[in-house]
Parts: structure tokens; sequence; C-alpha cells
């Protein structure tokens, strides 16, 4: 109810670069869809920078344009595109996705995919630019009542309670120094290693990189006592403190 | 400035009209000059609880259209000085209250009472948001069963989310539990929650127990306020409730399963 229904904030997120050193769509897609196969969690809608800076020849707007295409159909999300100021083709302003300026992109040399079955005129490199950005960790003094949700992109640590009802979601570990009543989601961008720490345990569902738990299974093993949620071989594991 | 308390809950039929108008009335006793607002606009019940539905010529909705002014609009109670009401009009709905609207009237009463008691609607949306919009404290009436006690945790994230002091990033909304239609006898049985199960869930100071009493029922049809029953428990209860309220240490009440004397029990008592 306030004037502005909205915020504007500045914010930096992970995403993949996609750097090119010569062009061959169906060379480029072939290799993307093996890379995706390999780990498709991790690519699943997951944003994605095109960058044309390290190629070695001119490229065509009718070529760009259908790779973006390529690459949306693999279940990635084009954000943007980067190339060398200097050589910026002349059809730059016309392309459907941002422009991003230049960085210092720190490569990881990722294993080539399987280099000799590779047409030797084709190399995808994949950058990520940042592999794990340290976030925050978010500090909740209040009771989180029902009907509330509570995201943090780092740990959250809750010094009240969590109502039954309310709902706690993190990419790292969840602390509650108070009855956890409500749901639990440590690791949801998939971090396998998250867990989740309540002091009393009476929660509706508890769950780690998607491997969840609810009430009824809670119950037989910790109850309303301190307790820690992690994850062995895809099977969750819950025990007293 | 006057201090705006709303009585709230999420669930309907707790008791936040029968608390509004006790309460209120408690507090013009001490002397405070208070209005109580019904914000549930189509569905009022306030003038009833408090005896003068024919007495009701314009209602907020008409304060708010600017078709009445406010001195024309407010009831005086026969009973209480210092006690009015404003109330809700029964042919629109809710969509009539604007933030405008409401922020207009409240700021206008706020010159000339102390207190201000929005009686909200149930539920959580336009209505009930509305009247806790303003407020500087909030009373949420709960009963010791689960379903009341989920919907008062509801309305606690509202009121810590969606209130101006939380908009504004102000101190936020003290908060005070109010429970209603305590049964000693059923708590002790385990079909009712106590009062330390619903504090434990809630987490919030305790400002009130209010016995299940047939004296609510008989005041409210009387058009009675309940505290103005001394000799009842639910009118002891609500007395210690403002006392608290006004900052006064009281010891709780009726709390306990009382024990029945022979002559009692031989009458059934």
């Amino acid at each position: 109810m306030t004037d502005s229904g909205f915020q504007l904030k500045g914010s930096v997120v992970t995403t993949i670069l996609l750097e090119i050193r010569s062009f061959s769509l169906e060379g480029i897609v072939t290799q993307l869809e093996q890379k995706i196969a390999q780990v498709p969690n991790f690519f699943n809608q997951a944003p994605i920078i095109i960058d044309l800076s390290k190629m070695k020849r001119g490229i065509r707007i009718e070529e760009f344009e259908a790779l973006i295409q390529a690459i949306s159909t693999l279940g990635l999300s084009v954000i943007g595109w980067r190339c060398d100021p200097e050589a910026l083709p002349v059809w730059h302003a016309q392309v459907s996705i941002a422009l991003l300026p230049a960085s210092k992109a720190r490569a990881i040399n990722m294993a080539p995919v399987s280099s000799d079955e590779v047409s030797p005129d084709v190399v995808v490199k994949t950058v990520v630019e940042e592999k794990r950005v340290p976030q925050a960790t978010k500090v909740i003094t209040k009771p989180i009542r029902s009907g509330q949700q509570v995201y943090a992109e780092g740990d959250l640590i809750v010094l009240t309670q969590v109502s039954a009802g309310a709902e706690v979601l993190a990419d790292g570990n969840i602390h509650v120094y108070g009855a956890l009543r409500g749901r639990a989601l440590a690791g949801v961008k998939g971090d396998t290693e998250a867990r989740i720490f309540c002091k009393s345990m009476e929660a509706e569902l508890v769950s780690i990189a998607g491997n969840f738990m609810l009430s009824d299974a809670l119950q037989k093993i910790v109850w309303k006592d301190s307790a820690q949620v992690y994850l062995t071989d895809e099977q969750l594991e819950v025990v007293p403190l | 400035m006057a201090k705006i308390i709303v009585v709230t809950s999420g669930k309907g039929g707790v008791g936040k009209t029968t608390s509004s108008a006790a309460i209120g009335t408690g507090i013009a006793m001490k002397g405070h000059k208070t209005v109580i607002i019904d914000f549930d606009v189509g569905l009022r019940n306030l003038d009833l609880i408090m005896g003068c539905e024919r007495r009701v010529v314009y209602d907020f909705v008409n304060v708010i259209n600017k078709e009445a002014t406010l001195s024309q609009t407010l009831i005086k109670d026969k009973r209480t000085k210092d006690l009015f009401i404003l109330p809700a009009s029964q042919t629109r709905d809710k969509d009539a209250l604007t933030i405008e609207g409401v922020q207009e009237v409240l700021e206008a009463l706020s010159k000339e009472f102390d207190y201000i008691i929005c009686d909200s609607p149930a539920g959580i949306e336009k209505g009930a948001q509305m009247a806790l919009y303003f407020a500087d404290a909030a009373i949420v009436v709960t009963n010791p069963e689960v379903s009341s006690v989920r919907d008062s945790d509801r309305i606690l994230g509202i009121l810590q989310s969606k209130s101006k002091r939380a908009e504004e990033g102000k101190e936020p909304i003290e908060e005070h539990l109010l429970l209603t239609r305590y049964h000693p006898e059923r708590v002790a049985l385990g079909e009712m929650l106590s009062v330390s199960d619903v504090e434990d869930i809630l987490a919030i100071p305790l400002l009130g127990v209010i016995p299940e009493s047939e004296a609510v029922l008989k005041a409210s049809n009387q058009g009675t306020p309940v505290i103005l029953e001394t000799e009842s428990e639910a009118g002891l209860a609500y007395t210690d409730a403002v006392d608290r309220l006004m900052g006064e240490e009281k010891p709780f009440r009726f709390l306990e399963v009382q024990k029945k004397g022979f002559i009692k029990r031989l009458l059934g008592g």
C-alpha cells in the first residue's frame, strides 16, 4: 500500500558464459547437448551469455539469431551477449537480446568433451564466470508466521520459530533456534551438502536438494527435540543433536 | 495523538466484536476518550452488541464518501461516558473502504480521541487489512483450538508485513494475545488447547484469558458490553485484560478447574 509498487535493486547472479571460438551451428548444438546430458539439472533453464569476442571470423546476424534459438531449444535461457568492442558487428543494435559489457572472465578449464570426436573446426569452451558467489547469511529475528515464506540465497538463520504453514528456503543451510513447525527446504539450488538444524523438530516437511521427508516419517525418528537433517547418497538422514 | 488498536483474529466467530465492545468500554471507564469503529462493512454487528442499533443514522462509509460528518455519525454511548461508536454500513461491502478514506477518518478521530479501537472483520482480505493497516497495537483474539490458532498466526504475519508500520520500517505493531471461550474443564480433559499450548505456538504476550461464560451470550443479546457484567467471570476477566493493556500487572484468573462444592454437585450446578 505504498506509493511505489516496485523497488529497483542491483544484483549479481551466476551465469554460464558460452565462449565461441569458431562458428558451426550443428557442432555447437551437438557438443552442448552432450554437456547438458552430463548434468541436466545444472543447465535446466540456466541463464547463459554468448560471448563472441574470441571469434576469429565475423558472423552474420541470421547465424547469430539461429544460435540463440537453438540454445533456447536446449532448455537454456539466453540473457545476453558480449563481443569485442573493437570488432562490434554492424548489426549489433538489431539483436533481440542485451549486449553486455566485456568483463575479465575467469576461465575454468573443464575437461574437454571427448576431444577425439570433436570436429576440428569447432571448439566450444564453457566458461563459468563465478562458480559460487559466497552469499551473505540471512538472519531472521522474528517468528516466521503461517503463510509467510522466507528465502535466503546463502544460509538462513531463524532465531525464533517457524510456524506451521510457513516455509523457509535457502540455497545453503537452514538453522532454526526455536521450533520448526512449518516447511524447511535447504539446498534448493541442488547443494547436496546443505543441512537443516533445528531446536525442536516439529516440521511439516524437510527437504535437502529436492529430497524430502514429511512429518509422519519425521515423528518416528525425532520429534519435538533438537535435530539435524542431511543427505547421504540421496538418502535423507534425520538425527538427534 | 490517539493510540489505534485493532482487534483481529483471522477466523470468524471467535469473539472480536464482543472483545472490541468490552475493551473499548473498559478503556473509556478509565476516563480515556475512546471510539470503537466497526470495520465489518456489510455485516454490521458492533451496534447490536453495544445496544445502539436503533440510533444508527449515518455510517463509516458515509463519512468516507463525505455524505455525513463525523459528529453526525458518531454515536455516543448512553452507559459509559467518553465512549463513542462509529458503525459500519450494512448495505455496502468492503470495497467501499479506501486506504485514503480510512486514513482521513482516523486522522480526524485522532485529534479528538485518546484511543481508537478498530473492530476487524474476519478473514485476511481487504476489510481485515484496512482495519489493521494503521494500527499501533493489535489484540489478537484466539479460541483454544487449532484452526483458530493457525489463523491467528497468519494474521500476526500480516500485521508484521502489510501494516503501515511494517511498510515504513517503523517500530512494529505491539501484539497482545487474548484467549477467549476458555474452558478449563475441557482443557483438563485434553479436548482444548491450554493457555501454555497457545502461547507456545503464537509466541506473543498474553493480555487476557476470557472463560467461556453464559454471561457473554446473554450480554450480547441484551446489547450490553460484557465488561459491565461485574458479577460474571467473563466480565472480570475483561476488566483484568484492560488493566494489563494499560500497563498494570494482574494475576491471571479463571484458568483452573473450579472444584464444585457438595451442594453445588447435588444441585447439578
